[in-house]
């Protein structure tokens, strides 16, 4: 019983973060029907930027986060508009392939700067609580609750505000909704800011929580969240959440029962089931097709 | 017997139900046109003949052999060809590959032959460029055979359409507002193609059209959808006398703008 | 024989057709008799022979993913899987099966098994992954690509993580010619059929072919086997080139940097996927002296390529050697005099 809860906290902990990677995808593609492949990068680029404030700047934990959002933000809202923007009429194949070569440029360009791996100092003081045998660090505690924060504010936006109106409605027709008066650009603008900046949360977060950090660290975990938003249904937030948590202790579980190298296979053969079986995922609708 | 039989067929897309109870027959050789209001259920039909959709009850026959159920390919290769409201070419490729692509039933090698161009590959593919130029030819558009489809002509690309369905030699053609877009002396020039590739491939057809100078001219019978049910089924001089006909469909106003209803 | 149409028109320029059929063999001929001369008299030296090899090799997987992503509109994001296949099928075969020096003899057998594996993985990937439309394929391949690693690293036979090596240098310069021409020939003949018109018509208006009546799910299905082949034997070129394969090599990296090939020459065209391999595998050398910055150089040039020319250097467009005959002669006819010169320039 025991056990079970402390892999249950875990899980909890690896999936809020693949959940916050997760809605980064899902709301890019919600509303342009495009993966954005880059997006595991900017994960990675959230946490080499706090590492560079953290270990230059001797920020504390607040404000470093604060500067890694709103940095990865503007790297996501910059790259939105000089790599996909142009490419938005295009064939969505080039948009793909574009996402594909902003990541590899991503992340060369970091090896280039830090050619060896780094660690993020300690941010928070390590506190260990043992209630009933299950040991809780104040690490997991802050990743737990900062991520349903954040998640939180994201549901608020995109539900009760303007901006995520006129989200919503981009994702029912891009086409039309300019003629309503929407400001396309803008609000595409501000949904890659917003995933991008969930994004470099959960790379802070995750540097913080495991020991290394390096420049490839975010094809797997970007590979792995994206996956999330498929299983939940990509382009739908909650499935997003929903998702990252079911993968979290999914790869929980097996690291309890398998040989960790097992980890992968399970949880990619996991996903060609499901998709086999509920090709929109878990919450996502499917679209019909017009003739 | 009827070419094309089809019985009580019912759809509907989640709530809103675009056919329901439909039934049409047609005899071999008819040429009859579907009228009726946007969202009558016209498209749904065809689209539930070639087999886009599966019809939620009902039957739909060929020949004698049911259609329902079987992919959108198998009941091509049957005999029934089809164009789209707004035209849907291979843009990309050139005239002749859209009228090749329509072969692909009608060619017999397998993929290993295709793979070393051996075998019956090349007699079949020598008749098929053959029967491509030779309808092209048919329909004056040889010369364009090389031409990138989508750098056609709107008229031409309608034309194009046509001959695709052709090619795939069909006993049942179903065109879909085929007169789109088109002016008054291009829509003559149209039912005069009709009229005739009817009699030169001794085919059935069934079209759908807005335009009632076109139906009233050339179509022996009439259908008149309205929220997915036949309201009115006759011949152009019967349709045209038919009370409600004009009331829930034509209207007043789209008498004058019909044009052809004196 | 000369009856009907097209009879007529390849009647009519017989030289042009007798022509063509020589300067091809000729440049066929050439190539062979080069591939043997060059190692034979070390008339280039080892590293200029080793990045031709990565050339052929990369033209082969270009041409096997161009299939996929470039003919067929559809987005394949695994195809290292299929390549990491044929190179584990064909060195099990060489090094433990027939270990006794017989590997020399059966080499073109263990390369053409590496390639029926990977064809084979490739159905029981396209069967499911093709019921559905979208994005879906390039999920599958995607996740295929790391169930595929990830076996290989659980399997101790095979080295595991640590990979495998073992085999002889048996990739020479004759047989990467061989297998690249032959993969450049087989595939055009593929693309110029029935099947390949049909997969054409997939990438234009996927439900327009089907109602033309082209079984779309039978021509995916055969393109992905034909395409998941053909990468297969490139992984088993490469294996026995490199003499050392290991679960890594065989990555969403390697998968990347095969869309980068296709992308650069251009989707949907033989000579854009030789341009691409040729292109790429030489720049890659050649800025080697920049070690990681090269790295960081390549996805710009991707990024530009695709916002100016989407397409690729080709685009859909292809050299006219690569026409069939009957094809040409079509467009001759038809385009006249200025079809000639537009070959020419082409």
């Amino acid at each position: 019983m025991t056990y079970l809860l402390q892999q249950t906290l875990n899980a909890l902990q690896l999936g809020s973060i693949y959940a916050l990677i997760a809605l980064g995808y899902t709301m890019v593609y919600g509303i342009l029907r495009m993966i954005n492949f880059a997006h595991g990068d900017f994960f990675m680029v959230g946490a080499f930027l706090c590492f560079v404030v953290v270990t230059f700047m001797q920020l504390p934990f607040a404000p470093a986060l604060l500067v890694t959002i709103i940095g990865v933000s503007l790297l996501g809202v910059i790259v939105e508009r000089i790599a996909y923007r142009p490419l938005r009429q295009a064939p969505r194949v080039s948009a793909i392939i574009t996402a594909l070569g902003v990541g590899i440029f991503l992340e060369n360009f970091t090896l280039a700067l830090s050619p060896y791996p780094k660690s993020i100092p300690p941010l928070i003081p390590a506190v260990n609580w043992t209630i009933g045998g299950v040991t809780l660090s104040s690490l997991q505690v802050i990743i737990v609750f900062l991520s349903i924060a954040l998640m939180s504010a994201l549901h608020f936006i995109v539900q009760h505000t303007r901006v995520g109106i006129a989200m919503r409605a981009i994702s029912w027709d891009i086409n039309l909704v300019p003629l309503m008066g929407v400001p396309v650009n803008r609000i595409v603008s501000i949904t890659f800011a917003l995933g991008s900046g969930l994004g470099g949360a959960a790379g802070m977060m995750y540097g913080m929580a495991y020991p290394v950090i390096d420049p490839y660290m975010g094809i797997l975990v970007g590979w792995k969240a994206f996956i999330s938003a498929v299983v939940g249904g990509i382009g739908n937030i909650r499935g997003a959440v929903l998702g990252g948590f079911i993968l979290g202790a999914v790869e929980i579980l097996v690291a309890a029962f398998l040989p960790s190298t097992y980890r992968d296979f399970v949880a990619f053969s996991l996903l060609l089931i499901l998709l086999v079986f509920r090709p929109h995922g878990i919450l996502g609708k499917p679209r019909s097709q017009k003739v | 017997m009827p070419l094309l039989n089809v019985t009580d067929v019912t759809h509907s897309f989640g709530g809103l139900c675009a056919l329901s109870g439909f039934n049409l027959s047609l005899n071999p050789s008819e040429l009859v046109g579907i009228i009726g209001p946007n969202g009558a259920g016209k498209t749904t039909l065809f689209n539930l003949i070639t087999g886009i959709y599966r019809p939620d009850k009902g039957s739909i026959a060929f020949g004698g052999s049911e259609l329902t159920g079987r992919r959108p390919y198998k009941i091509t290769s049957m005999g029934i060809a089809r164009t789209f409201q707004n035209i849907r070419l291979f843009n990309e490729l050139t005239v002749l590959d859209n009228i090749r692509i329509a072969h692909y039933t009608g060619s017999r090698y397998s993929p290993v032959e295709a793979l070393l161009h051996a075998g019956r590959y090349r007699a079949e593919e020598r008749r098929i460029i053959d029967r491509s130029l030779e309808l092209l030819a048919f329909f004056e558009m040889d010369h364009l055979s090389v031409e990138t489809a989508g750098n056609l002509s709107y008229g031409l690309q309608r034309r194009l359409e046509i001959v695709r369905a052709l090619a795939t030699k069909p006993q049942l053609l179903l065109l879909d507002e085929p007169a789109a877009g088109m002016n008054t002396k291009e829509i003559d020039r149209l039912m005069e193609f009709i009229r005739w590739i009817h009699s030169e491939f001794k085919l059935t057809i069934l079209l759908i059209e807005h335009q009632m100078r076109l139906v009233m001219n050339i179509c022996e019978r009439l259908v008149v959808l309205d929220f997915g049910v036949t309201i009115a089924e006759g011949t152009p001089r019967q349709i045209q006398d038919n009370q409600q006909v004009l009331e829930s469909y034509l209207g007043p106003k789209n008498l004058e703008l019909g044009g052809g209803l004196q | 024989m000369n009856g009907g149409r097209i009879g007529k028109i390849q009647a009519s320029s017989k030289h042009i057709i007798m022509k063509r059929k020589i300067i091809m063999a000729g440049i066929l001929a050439a190539g062979l008799l080069l591939s043997f001369a060059i190692p034979r008299f070390n008339l280039l030296d080892q590293y200029v022979q080793l990045v031709i090899m990565y050339i052929g090799i990369n033209i082969i997987l270009t041409l096997s993913l161009n299939l996929v992503n470039g003919y067929m509109g559809e987005f394949s994001l695994g195809h290292a899987g299929f390549m990491s296949t044929g190179a584990y099928v064909s060195s099990l075969l060489t090094v433990k099966v027939f270990s006794l020096g017989a590997g020399t003899l059966i080499f073109p057998l263990a390369v053409a098994s590496g390639g029926i594996a990977a064809a084979l993985l490739g159905l029981i990937v396209a069967i499911p992954s093709f019921r559905t439309r979208g994005d879906y394929l390039a999920i599958v391949t995607l996740a295929f690509n790391v169930i595929v690693k990830s076996v290989l690293e659980n399997i101790d036979a095979v080295g595991g993580a640590r990979g495998f090596l073992g085999m002889d240098k048996l990739t020479t310069l004759p047989w990467t010619f061989f297998w690249t021409a032959a993969s450049i020939w087989l595939i055009r003949n593929l693309i110029y059929s029935n099947f390949g018109r049909g997969v054409l018509s997939i990438r234009e208006d996927e439900t327009a072919g089907e109602l033309m009546g082209v079984n779309t799910q039978q021509v995916k299905v055969l393109v992905f086997v034909v395409s998941s082949f053909f990468a297969g034997v490139a992984g088993a070129l490469l294996a026995h080139l490199i003499q050392y394969i290991n679960p890594r090599s065989f990555d969403i990296i390697r998968s990347t940097e095969m869309l980068v090939m296709v992308y650069l020459g251009g989707i949907g065209s033989i000579a854009g996927s030789i341009i691409g391999a040729v292109t790429y595998t030489f720049l890659l050398e050649l800025l080697r002296p920049l070690e990681i910055w090269r790295m960081v150089i390549m996805p710009l040039m991707l990024v530009l390529l695709m916002i100016f020319r989407p397409r690729g250097i080709m685009g859909l467009r292809e050299f006219f050697w690569f026409v069939p005959v009957r094809d040409f002669m079509i467009t001759k006819k038809f385009k006249g005099a200025k079809a000639d010169a537009a070959a020419e320039r082409d």
